[in-house]
């Protein structure tokens, strides 16, 4: 690509994210409400389409408070961190063959330094807010996020061992024969897992468990800020669901009826609407179970699996 | 401890599976009937005997039910009613105003329940919404009704003992005329 063609791309990339993360707040709420019996926001336009840009307008408008008490710099630059590296993140995405942002040879360690950083906006958020209930969920994301990033490397390292690559394309091609879901069902149930738990999306939402601690660590929050915290959860969301595409469901591959973009957006929309599932099913562990099923199991599953992949590859290999 | 011997993984996988299970049911409501009523378009179902608006009925012969008894205004636990008695030229009784002060109502109902002619009465009608709180004031001709409402056949001073214009005593329905106690003197 020509540097404005890439400059291009980025750009609407950019722009069709962040249409994409509002525009889930409004998908998130219709779906919701279809599970449990209800309609769900449909008065602002035809099957209330403009609600999310009425949100975005709602919460422009809406006073940016900072507590008197609050570390200011960190305040402010606590939710800009959430949404610049989920933003970040996508820049290794496949969406296509040769259509990406980067296409780095460490692509998936890229993604997996990027969903590590934004532990540091939470982690700030909680402590710059001065405020006790935010500082308890920004304590327990920190450690939910760290515990969770051990075994979400772990579980991928099977996809690496199979692909020989941490190269997203490659990966994706590799996948041609047989997509990874099938020998990696561990690496998969462990990796969506995990994943959840980085988005700290519901049901292991303790974060921001709202009957224990408010709102958890965006209690003092207003307005947009408010609003870049929830963006970079949705961000989250898609960013966890094309990732699953990518590394376990053969990325773009599929029948060439459709071009390969539209597979991808295809199963990435099955898998943001898992998560909307799970959303609406599952309620809250508490907080040490929580832990203990990422160390006492996830984290040994992750390493069985690790040990087995690595001795069949060795094995067809030898 | 478990007092029951249960193999780990065995829970492990029981855990997996009810979320599993728990899912599908969720998802398998996309597919039922939902439960929203789209109010200002659909309208709600609202029973005979729904306490909503309260009007003022009228006899079948078209005069007004209410004599002024003060009663519901004495029954109201919110004192939302005001009313003043007057009287007319054959002695009978009829508000000479009437006042609903509907921002306070709370349609408990206990005025139609006191009312002893069933004058006032409740009715399956909530869309009183104003903008302005003093519109909410109702006075005697936004509560008279044309009709008779929930009692059609039903008129006080046709079975009541007291004696009206056109009616004196004893002419009333299932009433026996007067009796001279005095005849019944040995």
């Amino acid at each position: 690509m020509s540097a404005g063609a890439a400059l291009g791309f980025i750009a609407a990339l950019i722009l069709l994210l962040l249409l994409a993360g509002a525009y889930l707040t409004w998908i998130e709420r219709r779906v919701l409400a279809w599970w449990q019996d209800r309609y769900g926001p449909n008065r602002a336009g035809p099957f209330g389409v403009l609600q999310a840009i009425a949100d975005v307008v709602k919460i422009l408008l809406k006073e940016d408070w900072i507590p008197p008490l609050a570390d200011k710099p960190v305040f402010v630059i606590a939710p800009a961190i959430v949404a610049v590296t989920m933003l970040l993140a996508f820049a290794v995405v496949p969406f296509a063959p040769g259509l990406a942002v980067a296409e780095l040879n460490v692509g998936l360690l890229f993604f997996l330094a990027m969903t590590s950083l934004s532990v540091y906006s939470v982690a700030f958020a909680g402590w710059a807010s001065n405020n006790n209930y935010s500082l308890l969920g920004s304590m327990r994301t920190a450690a939910q996020m760290i515990s969770y990033e051990v075994f979400m490397g772990l579980s991928l390292v099977g996809v690496v061992i199979l692909a020989g690559s941490f190269n997203l394309f490659e990966i994706v091609e590799a996948q041609r024969g047989l997509w990874y879901f099938v020998p990696q069902f561990v690496g998969l149930l462990v990796f969506f897992l995990a994943s959840i738990a980085e988005t700290h999306r519901l049901p292991f939402d303790l974060p921001e468990a709202e009957h224990e601690l408010v709102a958890g660590y965006h209690t003092e929050y207003s307005s947009m800020k408010f609003g870049l915290f929830f963006l970079g959860e949705y961000l989250g969301i898609l960013l966890a669901a094309a990732m699953t595409v990518t590394l376990f469901f053969g990325g773009w591959l599929g029948p060439a009826f459709l071009p390969p973009i539209v597979w991808f957006l295809l199963k990435m929309a099955v898998f943001v609407g898992l998560f909307l599932l799970l959303r609406a099913a599952l309620p809250r562990p508490r907080y040490d179970q929580l832990m203990a099923y990422a160390w006492k199991f996830l984290l040994p599953l992750s390493l069985v699996n690790l040990l087995v992949t690595g001795a069949v590859v060795l094995l067809m290999e030898g | 401890m478990a007092t029951t011997e249960r193999n780990w993984l065995v829970d492990q996988w029981d855990v997996l599976w009810s979320q599993v299970r728990s899912m599908a049911e969720v998802f398998k409501h996309g597919f039922r009937r939902r439960e929203t009523i789209q109010y200002p378009e659909e309208k709600p179902y609202l029973a005979p005997r729904y306490r909503g608006r309260i009007i003022l009925s009228r006899d079948p012969d078209g005069e007004e039910r209410c004599v002024a008894c003060y009663l519901c205004a004495a029954a109201c636990p919110v004192d939302c009613i005001a009313l003043e008695k007057a009287e007319d030229e054959h002695g009978r009784w009829y508000p000479a105003w009437f006042r609903i002060n509907f921002s306070r109502c709370i349609y408990c109902g206990y005025c139609e329940e006191a009312c002893p002619t069933y004058a006032i009465q409740l009715t399956p009608d909530f869309e009183m919404s104003e903008y302005d709180r003093r519109n909410m004031v109702y006075e005697k001709e936004d509560l008279l009704i044309s009709g008779t409402g929930k009692y059609p056949g039903y008129s006080f001073y046709r079975v009541a003992g007291i004696s009206i214009r056109g009616k004196d005593k004893g002419e009333a329905e299932r009433e026996a005329p007067p009796v001279d106690v005095r005849g019944l003197l040995p």
